[in-house]
């Protein structure tokens, strides 16, 4: 009998079981089919981690704003008239209606269409329609503010929301992925930007399918056959680089892989699609590079690619573009996910034009590698129909070797341990 | 010698683009991709991009030159196209077709379009506005460009554009 979808009671239990001596790591499938999973991981996961809200260059100037959900809230990003950012939840303090209902503009106030109240960029409640009828001091006791999220807080322009007022500080949390920001921040000398356009998309699958196969070097030549095929017969094929690198812990569930690999990358490897314009484009912006940060440096933000996981649900892909994404659960089978482009602020049309065109080779719904991820990681969620009899997946590759491999599962069982942490918390 | 270019009439328009349709519900790809330009385009702009947003700006979920539909078409008619094998049924409609009037050598056509598509139990529907850049080549109309804007709030639920629009 399969117990798919039945609700478990109680204490969740260890769903990862690893045995060092064996080298077996395995992860229960119940993780990705229980209702009560999905609702201890939004007790446990989602409402304790810091989680992404968006970039800082989304909202340029004073009165900019975006409205995002995160963790089943409706989010209003905003920046005030002094350029403050402010992460406010998107509700009425009055009785309850979206205050914002658009996805992203520039406003000077915000007023709630149901009764009229009108807020300020920075949440503040400014006027109430029959204010005489409320008693002095009602409007300045800050109970018709707008609600702030308990904690906001960024990171070389990566901003985070928490909704644990306790939590450890955002740095904290980072660990070692700070660094990796870092790198990646630093292929814009003047800052980074998210381009115009947003790839918003759900899949019929558990969310962690997505956190896993995000940092999956592994499946690349079986899953993305046809992309491969799609580099070779382009103009000139691909460069002679072989894959080849390492994956690193980061700590608290985070983790990169970085990596060099045979095709294209915006800042700053040539391919011959990239054509002669291109190639001195590249040199230029490598020379530069090298001035700007030393040659090690420049050659670790330029020749390498980074597949980085921010435990639970950010992924910035370092790759033959740049992308950010997040994804959030609905039900145990299906998430919804917003992805983006993330680019160096101050780089050329030229340089931007072939980053789109890169990014959409590989990367997104209609892209020649995405659409095949997401077709596995349904036939994963399918395949979960028999949970009760087949009921542990394996993650067991590269276990027990000194050096992990971009292409090894070290990554994924760094995310699990983490994740098996936190849902058993407080559980006896 | 110039001589005036005929204009392209509705039924003629129509006849094309029925011709598109029939052919990508048929998964001839080859025949598909013969009725456009060497110098063609599919484009799919993401669902919150303004009318007329440039594909070297602003991120696409599709922003395909001919050498790279040439690609889509290769990758499609493969097994490893995971994602389209075993192939998905598909059903384009094509309806409200309008001529603009030409400019140059290439006329605008406009029609609206819903394309089903079914594939391990689920149908999917992608609806929208199809912009259409027509142009002859040696006397027989062909597709110059071809841009798919859909009615949706992002691609949900399904997830992917893996067919041609």
């Amino acid at each position: 009998m399969s117990d798919a979808g039945t609700l478990v009671r109680g204490p969740l239990g260890s769903m990862v079981r690893s045995d060092d001596a064996r080298g077996v790591f395995q992860v229960s499938r119940r993780a990705f089919v229980d209702t009560a999973v999905m609702e201890r991981e939004y007790e446990a996961v989602f409402d304790t981690c810091w989680l992404y809200l968006g970039h800082e260059s989304e909202l340029q100037r004073p009165g900019d704003f975006v409205t995002r959900t995160v963790a089943r809230r409706n989010i209003l990003f905003t920046r005030d008239a002094q350029g403050k950012l402010h992460a406010l939840f998107n509700t009425c303090p009055h009785r309850g209606a979206v205050v914002c209902r658009e996805a992203s503009g520039n406003a000077k106030v915000f007023q709630c269409f149901y009764h009229g109240w009108v807020f300020g960029c920075d949440g503040k409640l400014k006027g109430q329609p029959g204010e005489e009828r409320y008693t002095a001091g009602h409007k300045d006791s800050g109970v018709g503010n707008l609600v702030p999220v308990p904690r906001f807080d960024s990171h070389a322009g990566f901003c985070f929301v928490c909704f644990d007022a306790d939590a450890m500080p955002l740095s904290d949390y980072l660990a070692g992925a700070k660094e990796i920001l870092d790198l990646i921040a630093s292929q814009g000398e003047t800052g980074m930007t998210i381009i115009e356009g947003s790839q918003q998309y759900a899949i019929r699958a558990n969310w962690k399918l997505l956190a896993e196969n995000s940092v999956d070097g592994y499946h690349a030549l079986t899953a993305h056959a046809s992309y491969l095929d799609y580099l070779k017969n382009m103009v000139g094929g691909l460069v002679p680089i072989a894959l080849s690198g390492r994956s690193h812990d980061l700590g608290n569930g985070h983790a990169v892989l970085e990596y060099k690999a045979p095709w294209g990358r915006p800042i700053a490897q040539w391919v011959p699609m990239f054509g002669e314009q291109g190639k001195a484009e590249m040199e230029a912006i490598k020379a530069r590079l090298v001035e700007r940060l030393g040659e090690e440096k420049a050659t670790r933000v330029s020749a390498f690619n980074h597949n980085l996981l921010i435990f639970p649900n950010l992924v910035i892909n370092d790759v033959m573009a740049l992308t950010v994404r997040t994804f959030y659960p609905v039900a145990p089978g299906q998430m919804m996910v917003n992805g983006w482009a993330l680019a160096p602020k101050d780089e050329s049309d030229w340089q931007r034009k072939f980053r789109l065109f890169n990014f959409l080779e590989f990367l997104g719904p209609g892209g020649f590698a995405t659409p095949d991820d997401v077709e596995a990681l349904e036939s994963c969620q399918i395949g979960f129909a028999n949970v009760g009899a087949a009921g542990w997946s394996d993650i067991s590759k590269g276990m027990g070797l000194a050096e992990p491999s971009y292409d090894d599962e070290l990554q994924m069982r760094v995310f699990w341990k983490r994740w098996d942490q936190l849902v058993n918390r407080g559980a006896r | 010698m110039n001589t005036p270019t005929p204009v392209i009439t509705r039924p003629e328009a129509e006849d094309l683009l029925f011709q598109e349709a029939d052919l990508l519900d048929q998964w001839k790809l080859d025949e598909w991709l013969a009725l456009f330009t060497d110098d063609a385009a599919y484009l799919v702009p993401s669902t919150d991009l303004p009318p007329g947003a440039d594909a070297a700006k602003a991120l696409f979920y599709i922003a395909d030159d001919h050498a790279r539909m040439v690609q889509r078409v290769a990758r499609l008619n493969k097994k490893t196209a995971h994602a389209e094998w075993p192939r998905s049924k598909t059903r384009h409609l094509v309806s409200n077709v309008r001529v603009g009037a030409a400019d140059g050598d290439e006329t605008p056509v406009s029609a609206a379009f819903v394309t089903f598509r079914s594939k391990n139990g689920v149908t999917d529907t992608y609806m929208g506005r199809a912009l259409y850049r027509l142009k002859r080549v040696d006397g027989a109309l062909r597709i110059r460009e071809k841009r798919c804007e859909l009615d949706l709030d992002g691609l949900r639920p399904h997830g992917r554009v893996s067919i041609i629009l």
